[in-house]
């Protein structure tokens, strides 16, 4: 119906909603990342939006919020269409965001918090600083938390400084409140003090967004439950008529197509294999083994700990306890040096922080792993070192002008084959990818998904792969393990695996 | 076959002079300078000024490429000047004490070098900020050459005639400081260019969590940075001693921030990972050229000193400017 209104270029209002989104689209460079989507939110009620990572959902909120411009499609907040939404301006009409990291001065107390910029002022233009306590206080106990307001924020508890954030939007006249992950810092106690309070400032007639990946919550808190997959919205319903079978299914379900290379492998004994990790509160009694030419998923949401189990086996971060076996023999791996010495090599998510070198050339970024090979007695021998960076842009296929080229200046795409060949440069025989194809276009992911297959079934590599793409992971890997707040839940053979199947593995029912 | 071979050397040899040329804009300013110096003042021109612009050049150049290695790793040394007075003082104590000048010049690159292994391991392990570890060991290093010194300048009585080569001596024609800046020069680029560790250096300056990654031991690449820098301060205090046969415990003073602002000029990022040691030579020639000018026709001192600042501005405003096209 809202989509009618659009196309005939009016815009009905329906004064039951707060706030209405319509046929709101964005596009970054390679990715459209929201196409169409129209999400409103009635006065009052608490609206869960689920979806799986990179579905959108933090774009969306980041238009909601005035953080992001949508490059089409209508807002309307209280009845009154927001032209340029900025984010002063969003504040200003009563929307408040709550990241999962507060934004929150941590020095400071919990009234200058809640009234920064803002603070009571006396008649000589001083602060009010009994007002401001008075104040703080009375919005904590309206919250049903009384602590003490001039109380250094970084003394309290998680929860009582969610509460804080909360606080602080309600001093602004917040009449709609997005909660972006509100469960992923508190325990269950926390939590239900939480809803309590989300339902007594319901009855006050403010109406919350609720972003989890926690599907039990969105039953237990919410009344509307809107997924967002690949940038649309799939499903918009009242929570009761779903079931969390229903749920998964629209948030994943997509055709996986023959978008992925023929795959013909040959294994070999187990090259790596990991008994009981432990890593404070991130990884918890992992095992898990490797065998030569496999390729294993790590599938999990952001925050189950995937990333932190590669760290973790390179060296990167210091494990309390477990066993690492490569090739059949125990060892310790304390620094990334010594991972790569012993021939694991690591290709971390995020390339331009922590893979490439963006401002050295192609051929610098290959050879930095491993400059022996290049030396002749003890100088490096350039003409051979460009021959090498050379002979693995061929052969990853790097679209490059020549190897002097900045790195800075390629693709996506060719920037992550650079990593991976920096990798294999290093003679590695065990290679860990975090997020291989993100951010990468669809031709580019197709010839690295070619590469890595290649590589395992023609030199016997070993490949342990993280990747939020369930379809990546289902097309690509020989074997997948589900990772749940630190834990792996599941352990998926390539026949069985679905993404119903992972994503009821990955989330907390 | 050869074919490719020569291609490759070629292409080498491209990528060497056009690291040459990407300081060639810096070289064409170095020229220009020249000329205005030579017309202003017909006693530019004149050999014995020129060597003492030579010899400027390299008593400020040696510090100055200690100083670029430690910018290249996006580091910074303020210590270079203490380091230098402290050795300095050593140097002038040992060779008044009857000491031999070997033995005097051996230790006091010693302490220099041993000076830069603390700020070294202050940077790689303890994890204090480079800014505030130099910091420290400027106010230090400087505390210990007045208190060697007892606050006195050290003469180096009849001990002057044997050291007086390093600082005065020619070879050639050409002064014997200049010769060791030219070997010291041409040995940092080697290094920067044709090993592992200089590879390493521009690594770490780009991105140290990619090096770390990559399995530099980013550590030791911070630390000999500074052993490196605090090596050449002392070999520059050998020279400022036998040069005036007198060794100052106030002797380097500044020249820290000369050495920081020579780096820049020659077109080192103070973000790392990007510069050498040409723009470096280049950077310490203009300066030099500059302040001789402005002593020949007369300008003061302290006017000398707010132009060099606002070129240091002008400079990384420059590069800035640059870097966004």
């Amino acid at each position: 119906m809202l989509l009618e209104a659009i196309s005939k270029g009016s815009h009905t209002f329906d004064p039951t909603m707060i706030l209405q989104m319509a046929g709101i689209a964005k596009s970054f460079p390679g990715v459209r990342a929201l196409d169409g989507v129209s999400f409103s939110v009635r006065r009052g009620e608490v609206h869960a939006l689920v979806g799986e990572n990179g579905a959108g959902k933090s774009t969306l909120m980041k238009i909601l919020s005035g953080a992001y411009q949508a490059d089409q499609g209508v807002i309307t907040f209280d009845g009154k269409a927001v032209a340029f939404p900025t984010p002063s301006q969003m504040i200003g009409l009563g929307i408040a965001v709550i990241y999962q990291e507060f934004a929150q001065a941590p020095h400071l107390t919990v009234a200058e918090n809640i009234f920064l910029h803002r603070l009571p002022r006396t008649r000589l233009g001083l602060v009010d600083w009994k007002k401001a306590a008075a104040e703080a206080k009375r919005y904590m106990d309206r919250l049903g938390f009384s602590v003490d307001p001039l109380a250094r924020i970084d003394r309290l508890s998680v929860a009582q400084r969610q509460m804080v954030e909360i606080a602080r939007a309600l001093s602004r006249n917040a009449r709609l409140i997005v909660l972006d992950e509100p469960s992923a810092v508190l325990g269950d106690n926390e939590l239900q003090k939480l809803f309590s309070t989300i339902r007594s400032l319901q009855k006050e007639g403010v109406s919350f967004i609720y972003i989890s990946h926690r599907l039990k919550e969105v039953f237990d808190i919410s009344q509307t439950v809107t997924v967002l997959r690949d940038g649309k919205v799939v499903n918009s319903t009242a929570t009761r008529e779903m079931t969390t079978d229903d749920l998964i299914r629209s948030m994943v379900g997509r055709s996986i197509g023959d978008y992925f290379p023929p795959r013909n492998p040959k294994f070999g004994n187990d090259v790596l294999k990991i008994s009981g990790i432990n890593r404070g509160k991130v990884l918890k009694d992992i095992s898990l083994n490797l065998r030569g030419g496999e390729i294993v998923g790590i599938c999990g949401l952001a925050g189950a700990g995937r990333s932190e189990l590669l760290r973790a086996i390179i060296g990167a971060d210091a494990i309390d306890s477990g066993r690492i076996e490569l090739r059949g023999k125990a060892l310790t791996i304390e620094t990334p040096r010594k991972a790569i010495a012993l021939g694991i090599g690591f290709a971390p998510e995020d390339r331009k922080t922590d893979g490439l070198f963006l401002s050295q050339s192609v051929s610098f970024n290959i050879t930095i792993s491993r400059l022996r090979d290049v030396l002749s007695g003890f100088w490096l021998n350039l003409s051979h070192e460009r021959k090498t960076a050379q002979d693995f842009a061929a052969k990853l296929r790097v679209k490059t002008p020549d190897v002097d080229a900045r790195v800075g200046n390629l693709s996506g795409g060719n920037q992550q084959k650079c990593v991976i060949a920096k990798q294999l440069n290093a003679k590695c025989d065990v290679l860990l990818v975090d997020e291989p194809t993100r951010g990468v276009d669809v031709g580019a992911k197709r010839e690295i998904y070619e590469l890595l297959v290649d590589l395992t079934e023609r030199s016997g590599l070993a490949i342990l792969m993280v990747s939020s793409d369930l379809p990546e992971v289902i097309g690509m890997c020989d074997r997948i393990l589900v990772m749940c707040e630190g834990r792996i839940t599941a352990e998926l053979a390539k026949a069985d695996a679905t993404e119903e199947e992972i994503m009821k593995h990955a989330t907390v029912h | 076959m050869s074919d490719i071979s020569t291609m490759e050397s070629r292409s080498n040899m491209q990528k060497l002079s056009a690291s040459i040329f990407k300081a060639s804009g810096l070289l064409w300013v170095f020229l220009g300078l020249c000329v205005v110096a030579a017309l202003l003042s017909p006693a530019f021109l004149n050999p014995a000024n020129l060597m003492n612009v030579f010899r400027q050049v390299a008593l400020y150049g040696i510090v100055s490429v200690g100083m670029t290695f430690v910018i290249l790793t996006k580091g910074i040394d303020l210590s270079v000047g203490s380091i230098l007075g402290v050795c300095a003082v050593s140097t002038a104590l040992l060779l008044s004490g009857g000491w031999s000048p070997w033995l005097a010049v051996v230790i006091a690159l010693l302490i220099g070098t041993g000076l830069g292994a603390i700020n070294g391991i202050g940077v790689a392990i303890g994890r204090v900020p480079p800014f505030i570890m130099t910091l420290g060991m400027m106010v230090m290093a400087r505390g210990l050459a007045l208190t060697l010194a007892n606050g006195q300048p050290i003469g180096l009585k009849d001990a002057a005639a044997n050291f007086a080569w390093l600082g005065r001596g020619a070879m050639l024609g050409i002064p014997v400081p200049v010769w060791i800046f030219a070997v010291v020069a041409a040995i940092a680029i080697f290094v920067l260019r044709y090993t592992p560790f200089g590879r390493q250096i521009y690594a770490v300056g780009s991105n140290e969590e990619a090096a770390h990654l990559s399995g530099i031991s980013v550590n030791l690449i911070n630390f000999y940075v500074y052993v490196i820098s605090g090596f050449l301060a002392a070999l520059t205090a050998l020279i400022f001693v036998s040069r005036l046969t007198v060794g100052e415990p106030t002797a380097g003073t500044g020249i820290e921030l000369e050495a920081i602002a020579i780096t820049v000029i020659g077109g080192t990022s103070l973000f790392g990972g990007e510069g050498g040691i040409f723009g470096t030579i280049i950077g310490a020639a203009i300066l030099a050229v500059l302040a001789n000018i402005m002593n020949l026709v007369g300008i003061s001192p302290f006017t000398q000193q707010i132009v060099k600042g606002a070129i240091i501005v002008g400079a990384v405003l420059y590069e800035m400017q640059r870097k966004r096209k």
